[in-house]
C-alpha cells in the first residue's frame, strides 16, 4: 500500500511538475476592473454578477467546484452521503475564524441557511428538497432530504450559499445591519474600503486557515463606467485584470495581442452560459418541427463563434452545455446546411410568412449577431423582420409570448436539474415571466424524464435519463441552441493561478499570485 | 422656366450641387441593380481593409459585409427619407402657414401658438422621443422628421402670405368675389413659392442628417441599411477599422453639401435681382 501511494505521488509530481515549475511568490497588489459597480457587497442579500465577483473573495461557501464541477473542500473539509442518498453529512474545517476573530462553527451554517431561505431566491429553490438541517456537534452539519436529489452537492458554491456570521447577524434586521457596508466573512481577503464610483479595496486576511494563502497583499477593484475607458485603463497599465464581460468583444483581439497579456475562456464552467433562440412553438410556421429544424440547419453557428465572438465559445449541440453534468453529444447533429434547410421548409409548406426576430439589447455584439442570423434565415428563403427594442421591452414581449424568434442566454449551474429542465418542462409555462418555458414546448415524456432525473439514483441512472431527454429535445428543437458562451478573462501574464476553479474570478484570488 | 434654368446653370454652386444630387439619385435608383445581393450578406472575411480585394473595393465591416454595397443601398434609404419627410413637412406646413397669413386674427394666433408649441421643443430631442415611442421603423422615422421640420415652413409661408395679402392683384381678386381657397391657391401661393423651394432643398439636407443621427444612435430601421447606421455600427471599432465609418461618413457629407449648394443655386436663380445686386 505505501508503495502504491509513493508511486501515485511520483506520477502526480511527474504530471504536474511543468505546471508547478514556479513557486508562488508572496506579496503584491492587483488592480482589477469591476463592471458595473455592485449595488452592495453583502452576498446573502445581493447576488448580482459584480457582487459575486468581489464578495466571493470575502465570503466562502462550504464547497467550491473544479472546472469539471467536482466538489472541492472549502469550509467543509469532507462530506459523506448515506446509502439511501437522503442524508448528507459535512465535516467542517477546524480553526477557521471570521475576519473579526470569532470562530466559525456549525451554528453559523445553520443560521446562514435560515437567513438565505428568506433572502436568496435561488438558495430557497435549491433547498426545497431539504427536510431538516442539524448540527450534532460544532464541526458537523447533517442535511436530511425529503427524497434523494441528485444535484444536491452542486448547491454549496459561495454565490449560491455564502456563509454568514451568526454573531453579527443573528437577531438583527438584516437589511439595515451595519455590517452590510463592511462585510465580514471567512474568506482570504477582508473588506477595507469602498470609495463609491472609484474603487473597492480588499486586503489580505493574515489569519487565513490555509497557511501561506492568500499570496497577494491587496486587491483594488477599479470602477470605470465607460467600456472604451476600461480598455484604455488596461492598455495604460492602470489595471491588470479584466474579468469576463468587462470589455467589448471586438476589443478582445486587440488587447490580447498586447505584450505580456494572457487570455483565457476558462472559469465559467459552473455557470456555463448557453445562448439560444427562443422559438415560439405555439403559432405560425414555427409550430412545425420541420421549420424549427430548418432554422438549426440554416444558421451558420461557426461563423457566429469565429467572427462575432472572436473564436471564443463552442457551438452548442443541444440543451446542455458540454461543461455540465450528464452532457451527451450523442444526439442529432445540425451542421450548417442551407440546402437541407430549404428542403425542410419546402416540405413543411412554408410560403414566406413573415417571422419576427427580437435581438438581445445587450450591446454591439448581440446586435451584430441578430443581423447575421437574420441574413442566414433570409438566405434559405424565410421572411424575417427585426423588431428593435430595449432590454425591458424585449423581456416583456418574450414573457407575453409576443414574438416568433428571440435571442437569450441563460446560466446552467452545473446540473440539468438546476439549470436545464426549467426551460423545457410544461409545468414551467407561465405567461408574464421570463426564463421559464417561454417557447411553450410541451411534451409529457420530457416532463417525466426531468421529474425522474432530479431524484433518480445512482448517477448512472440519472445519466441514462438525461441522455434520453437530450436526444428527444434535440430532435424536437423547442429552441434553437446557438453557442456555449465564453467570456474571456484578460490578465497581465504575471498574474498567475487566478482561474483554477469552475467559478473562475468569483473565488479566484484565493490562489492567485503575482510574478514580479 | 427657361430663364430659371439659365440662371441656375450660371451659378457654379448650383451646378455642382445638381451634379452631386443627380449622381446620388442615380446611385440610389440604379445602384441596387448592379448589386443584386443584399448589403447584409457576409461576403468576405471581416475587417478586410479597403482596396485589397477588387470585389469589395471599400473593405468589409465587423461581420464581413461589403461596405461599398452598404453605401449604395444606404443612398436609397437616406435620400428617400430626406425627400419623403420633406414632402410631408411641406404638406403640413404650407397650408398652416398660408391659412395663418391669409386669415390673420384669431386663426393666425391659434395656428402660430400651435406652431410655437413644436418650435420650443429641441427638434432632435423630440425626434428621438417620437421614434423611441413609435418603435424604430422607416415610417416612424419619416413621421418624426416631418413633425420636427414643418414649423419653419409654416412660419416662412405665413410671412410671405402676409406681405402678398396686401398686394393690389390680391385685393382685386377679393373684390371680384373669388373664393378664399381660389385666391390662396391661384394668386398667393405661386408667388410665395420660391423661398419655400429654397427652404425645402435645405430641409432635405437636414432630414438626411437627422436620419443619420437617429440611425447612429441605434434608432434606425433595423431592417434597412443606412449611412447613419453604418457610421454608428462602425464607431466602436474605429480604432481597428477606420474605413467602416469613414466612407459612409463621406457619403453623408457630400450629399448634404450637394443639397446645400443646390439651395444656394436655387436662391440665386429664383431671386435674380437679389443675386445681381447683392454681389
Amino acid at each position: 500500500m505505501p508503495k502504491r501511494v509513493l508511486l501515485g505521488l511520483l506520477l502526480a509530481c511527474g504530471l504536474t511538475a511543468p505546471v508547478l515549475a514556479q513557486e508562488p511568490k508572496t506579496g503584491g497588489v492587483i488592480n482589477a476592473v469591476i463592471q458595473p459597480e455592485p449595488p452592495g457587497l453583502m452576498l446573502a442579500l445581493v447576488q448580482n454578477g459584480p457582487t459575486q465577483m468581489v464578495s466571493g473573495n470575502i465570503f466562502e461557501g462550504l464547497l467550491r467546484y473544479s472546472p469539471k464541477l467536482e466538489p472541492l473542500p472549502e469550509l467543509a473539509e469532507s462530506w459523506s452521503v448515506s446509502e439511501d442518498a437522503k442524508t448528507y453529512t459535512f465535516k467542517l474545517r477546524k480553526g477557521v475564524t471570521w475576519h473579526d476573530g470569532k470562530p466559525f462553527t456549525a451554528a453559523d451554517v445553520l443560521f446562514s441557511i435560515e437567513m438565505l431561505k428568506q433572502t436568496h431566491a435561488r438558495a430557497r429553490t435549491n433547498l426545497a428538497q431539504v427536510d431538516k438541517v442539524e448540527a450534532p456537534d460544532d464541526y458537523t452539519v447533517v442535511f436530511t432530504l425529503k427524497q434523494p436529489f441528485g444535484p444536491f452537492l452542486g448547491i454549496f458554491e459561495v454565490g449560491s450559499m455564502p456563509m454568514v456570521p451568526k454573531h453579527l447577524y443573528g437577531g438583527t434586521d438584516w437589511k439595515t445591519n451595519p455590517y452590510n457596508n463592511a462585510p465580514v466573512g471567512t474568506g482570504p481577503f477582508m473588506f477595507k474600503e469602498w470609495q463609491k464610483g472609484s474603487f473597492i479595496r480588499l486586503v489580505k486576511n493574515p489569519n487565513y486557515y490555509e497557511k501561506g494563502k492568500p499570496y497577494l497583499d491587496e486587491i483594488y477593484w477599479q470602477i470605470i463606467p465607460d467600456a472604451a475607458a476600461r480598455s484604455v485603463a488596461y492598455e495604460t497599465g492602470k489595471v491588470d485584470v479584466l474579468p469576463g464581460g468587462s470589455v467589448e468583444n471586438f476589443d478582445v483581439p486587440r488587447l490580447s495581442k498586447l505584450k505580456d497579456t494572457c487570455v483565457t475562456g476558462a472559469g465559467w464552467e459552473f455557470f456555463s452560459p448557453l445562448a439560444w433562440l427562443w422559438l415560439n412553438n405555439r403559432q405560425g410556421p414555427l409550430a412545425d418541427k420541420r421549420v424549427r429544424q430548418a432554422i438549426m440547419y440554416a444558421i451558420d453557428r461557426d461563423f457566429a463563434k469565429d467572427v462575432i465572438w472572436n473564436g471564443l465559445g463552442k457551438v452548442a449541440t443541444g440543451p446542455s452545455a458540454s461543461t455540465i453534468k450528464y452532457y451527451t453529444d450523442d444526439v442529432k447533429k445540425y451542421p450548417y446546411d442551407p440546402a437541407k434547410a430549404k428542403a425542410l421548409l419546402k416540405e413543411a409548406g412554408y410560403k414566406g410568412e413573415k417571422i419576427r426576430l427580437l435581438p438581445l439589447a445587450y450591446g454591439e455584439t448581440w446586435q451584430r449577431w441578430g443581423e447575421a442570423v437574420k441574413q442566414n434565415l433570409q438566405d434559405v428563403g424565410m421572411t424575417i423582420e427585426t423588431i428593435a427594442t430595449d432590454v425591458a421591452g424585449g423581456n416583456q414581449k418574450i414573457g407575453d409570448w409576443d414574438y416568433d424568434i428571440a435571442f437569450t442566454y441563460l446560466y446552467q449551474y452545473g446540473d440539468p436539474a438546476l439549470g436545464v429542465g426549467r426551460n423545457y418542462i410544461s409545468s414551467n409555462i407561465a405567461k408574464g415571466q421570463m426564463f421559464n418555458n417561454v417557447e411553450g414546448y410541451s411534451n409529457p415524456e420530457i416532463d417525466k424524464l426531468f421529474a425522474d432525473g432530479a431524484i433518480a439514483t445512482p448517477d448512472s441512472k440519472r445519466k441514462e435519463i438525461y441522455d434520453k431527454a437530450q436526444k428527444i429535445l434535440v430532435e424536437d428543437v423547442p429552441v434553437a441552441w446557438m453557442l456555449e458562451l465564453q467570456f474571456p478573462t484578460i490578465t497581465r501574464c504575471k498574474v498567475k493561478n487566478l482561474i483554477t476553479t469552475g467559478i473562475g474570478v468569483n473565488d479566484g484570488f484565493k490562489d492567485a499570485w503575482l510574478d514580479k | 422656366m427657361k430663364q430659371f434654368w439659365k440662371s441656375m446653370l450660371k451659378s457654379p454652386s448650383g451646378v455642382i450641387g445638381l451634379i452631386i444630387l443627380l449622381l446620388a439619385i442615380s446611385v440610389a435608383v440604379f445602384g441596387p441593380m448592379l448589386f443584386p445581393n443584399s448589403p447584409w450578406r457576409m461576403v468576405q472575411r471581416p475587417f478586410l481593409p479597403p482596396f485589397t480585394v477588387s470585389t469589395v473595393p471599400l473593405g468589409t465591416d465587423a461581420l464581413g459585409r461589403d461596405v461599398f454595397a452598404g453605401m449604395i443601398f444606404g443612398a436609397r434609404v437616406s435620400l428617400l427619407v430626406g425627400l419623403v419627410s420633406t414632402l410631408v413637412a411641406l404638406v403640413v406646413g404650407v397650408p398652416i402657414g398660408a391659412m395663418a397669413g391669409y386669415f390673420g386674427g384669431k386663426v393666425d394666433d391659434a395656428l402660430m401658438r400651435f406652431t410655437e408649441f413644436f418650435q420650443t421643443i429641441p427638434s432632435f430631442a423630440l425626434a428621438i422621443v417620437l421614434v423611441a415611442i413609435l418603435q424604430p421603423s422607416i415610417y416612424s422615422i419619416v413621421a418624426s422628421i416631418a413633425v420636427v421640420s414643418w414649423p419653419p415652413v409654416a412660419r416662412l409661408v405665413r410671412g410671405e402670405v402676409l406681405s402678398l395679402r396686401t398686394r393690389e392683384y390680391v385685393q382685386a381678386a377679393v373684390v371680384t368675389g373669388q373664393s378664399n381657397s381660389w385666391i390662396i391657391l391661384r394668386e398667393i401661393l405661386p408667388n410665395a413659392l420660391s423661398p419655400v423651394i429654397v427652404l425645402a432643398s435645405l430641409m432635405v439636407a437636414t432630414a438626411i442628417l437627422l436620419e443619420s443621427s437617429l440611425s447612429f444612435l441605434g434608432l434606425g430601421d433595423p431592417n434597412l441599411i443606412s449611412w447613419g447606421y453604418m457610421v454608428g455600427a462602425g464607431r466602436t471599432v474605429i480604432r481597428q477599422a477606420w474605413w467602416i465609418t469613414v466612407f459612409p461618413g463621406i457619403a453623408i457629407l457630400i450629399s448634404v453639401l450637394g443639397l446645400n449648394l443646390i439651395g444656394e443655386g436655387l436662391n440665386d436663380a429664383l431671386n435674380p435681382r437679389l443675386s445681381r445686386e447683392g454681389r
